[in-house]
């Protein structure tokens, strides 16, 4: 045995504890940055389950000390916010069914080169990618349209949008044309294709779309606040919105308790009751959807 | 024999109805808006006035051929404060928001446990889908002059009395940018993880062969293989400095900062809606997207001559 093989010896032996420690620190770093993630919902959620006269004290970091449930049951008795969970419930289900049907059967038209206009069709499309009129001209149009202020405000100008058909475009491109062949001989015709043998196979681009309109849908709150007076046409997210908007400059100095049942539940409880209550659905469906997203956004990618 | 036009079309009915739905759609949704950008240079637009009529058309142009709420907007007094808050926040949330994720893709890459690594993934996921008011409203608490911020601060000494984070201007961007890459980081992260899962194996066992360590590796093999996603991404970031996140920053928005939080969005938003001043709210719409345009052109083919790769 020479030196320098005990030498060279030694210096793996460094090398490896090396790594080991930063493995370490890597790990350190991770969890770190999972508790720097998940730390603020569970503030929210524990405050959401304070007596609020109590949180006013302070010192309240990891669990509730006075627990109660008077926040939600103040959530689940105002008519106004459970009006607003109906906007975003239906306004989230017809749009995202409604948006993925029709994207998808657009798409679908497109997606066949035999078809006469095709390129003209996806040059229309395209330039929609890049340009817009801007807000002020969509909010115009929506006005002259005679779409402020309805329902359908939130469904019909979220019907298309290029961006998801060419994800469905480039899916149905990859469907072996015997399929349809068949079909065509048998005398079906094209919408009845599209109908009962496209989209039960398209499922896997079905849930993609699906979930990133049904998000965005459920998720949004601007479109209230700019297409729509009425206040018994807000979704939860623009009733939140207006609660936080005009308590954001007041409490931004003072905090202000303002009581709703004898002191026991003030504003703040309840606002952040209702975020729970509003953001629950989704955060328990979506580690679930997580591989569909993903997939998503890596088409999306390869395409733009 | 050709077949004419009408009978190709015929066959192609059912296919052609689904095709000029969608057509129809995009005309009215977005090819009738960017006619709506003649309001841009008509004299004042009233939101009575139908678009699409006849007498829209007659009515009078702005002065200096149409372009005075052009002009207007660059000599407003705003301007400067306006241009400076957006292009403030986008370029900070760009240094420091944009290599981030990618940093964060790749330590994510070489932890050893799958099951580790895919809990962080789906953790990291999370803020993403808490909508901007909710992400607002925790905010709000915690930066509040009682609120959990100014407890700690106060706890550990640092503070007397709460500071009222959301009141005063000089916190405004801090709390834009961290508040922003806090919600994006992991979303951000997918797409660069799933260029990293493209990257051919062969390359780290062949480098870990040449005794090459991990960290040797990152720079040599990972990097240079997403090279391409990164500068596209980036290209895309600079077309977009222009464009603040609307509905973050309408959220955290009130008078007390309005100084440090006014931009180009919600100076539109405001004089539309608030002052019905719609050509010039039009007008400032329409050069802020000239400008993102001509951004993006030139980080397109500025990363063309350095690199090789560009967007088109």
């Amino acid at each position: 045995m020479n030196t320098s093989n005990i030498q060279h010896h030694a210096s793996l032996h460094r090398q490896m504890m090396m790594a080991k420690v930063g493995e370490r620190a890597l790990e350190f770093l991770m969890v770190l940055i999972c508790f720097v993630t998940l730390y603020p919902v569970w503030y929210t959620v524990v405050i959401s389950l304070n007596e609020s006269a109590d949180t006013m004290l302070g010192g309240i970091y990891w669990w509730p000390r006075k627990f109660t449930l008077d926040s939600y049951k103040a959530v689940f008795m105002d008519k106004n916010i459970i009006k607003a969970f109906n906007i975003t419930i239906w306004r989230t289900l017809i749009a995202t069914v409604g948006s993925v049907f029709f994207i998808s059967m657009v798409a679908y038209a497109f997606s066949k080169r035999h078809l006469m206009g095709h390129k003209f069709y996806m040059m229309l499309g395209t330039i929609t990618m890049f340009f817009g009129g801007g807000l002020i001209p969509y909010f115009i149009l929506i006005k002259n349209i005679g779409l402020y202020d309805t329902f359908w405000v939130y469904v019909i100008p979220g019907l298309f949008n290029f961006w998801n058909a060419l994800i469905f475009i480039s899916f149905f491109r990859e469907i072996p044309a015997a399929l349809e062949e068949s079909a065509h001989i048998d005398g079906a015709n094209d919408f009845t294709i599209f109908l009962k043998i496209i989209l039960p196979i398209s499922t896997p681009v079905l849930a993609t779309i699906a979930l990133f309109v049904g998000v965005w849908n459920w998720n949004d709150y601007f479109m209230g606040v700019i297409f729509v007076n009425n206040p018994d046409l807000q979704p939860i997210q623009t009733f939140l919105y207006r609660v936080i908007a005009s308590a954001t400059a007041s409490r931004a100095v003072v905090a202000m308790p303002v009581g709703i049942s004898g002191g026991q539940v003030n504003s703040q409880s309840v606002q952040l009751a209702t975020m729970v209550v509003t953001t629950a659905p989704i955060i328990v469906i979506y580690p679930f959807l997580q591989k569909y997203f993903v997939k998503g956004i890596m088409i999306g990618s390869i395409k733009g | 024999m050709r077949k004419s036009i009408w009978q190709t079309f015929k066959e192609q009915r059912h296919l052609q109805i689904m095709a000029l739905l969608g057509v129809v759609w995009m005309l009215v949704f977005n090819y009738a808006p960017m006619y709506g950008i003649i309001v841009a240079f008509k004299k004042n637009y009233k939101i009575t006035e139908s678009l699409f009529s006849f007498s829209f058309l007659k009515t009078p142009w702005a002065d200096a051929n149409g372009f005075q709420h052009f002009i207007n907007f660059i000599k407003d007094p705003e301007f400067g404060n306006i241009l400076a808050n957006t292009l403030g926040m986008s370029i900070l949330k760009l240094v420091i928001g944009f290599p981030l994720p990618i940093a964060f893709a790749i330590l994510l890459n070489e932890l050893r446990s799958p099951r580790f690594k895919r809990w962080v993934q789906t953790i990291s996921y999370l803020p993403h889908f808490l909508s901007w008011v909710v992400l607002g409203g925790i905010l709000t608490t915690w930066l509040s002059n009682t609120g959990l911020i100014n407890q700690l601060l106060i706890l550990a000494g640092f503070t007397k009395e709460g500071i009222t984070f959301l009141a005063e201007p000089k916190y405004f961007w801090g709390i834009v940018v961290i508040s922003d890459i806090w919600k994006e980081l992991g979303w951000s992260a997918i797409i660069y993880l799933a260029a990293i899962v493209g990257i051919d194996p062969d390359l780290y066992e062949a480098a870990t062969v040449d005794g090459a360590s991990r960290f040797r590796q990152i720079f040599a093999i990972t990097l240079p293989s997403i090279k391409g996603t990164i500068t596209i991404l980036f290209i895309l970031a600079v077309g977009n400095l222009l464009n603040s996140n609307f509905d973050q920053i309408l959220v955290l928005w009130n008078p007390l900062n309005a100084t440090s939080s006014n931009v180009i969005d919600i100076y539109v938003y405001h004089v539309a809606m608030r002052s019905m001043r719609y050509s010039y709210a039009s007008a400032i719409g329409l050069f802020k997207s000239v400008v993102a345009f001509f951004l993006l052109f030139m980080a397109n083919r500025v990363t063309q001559k350095l690199n090789e790769v560009s967007l088109f």
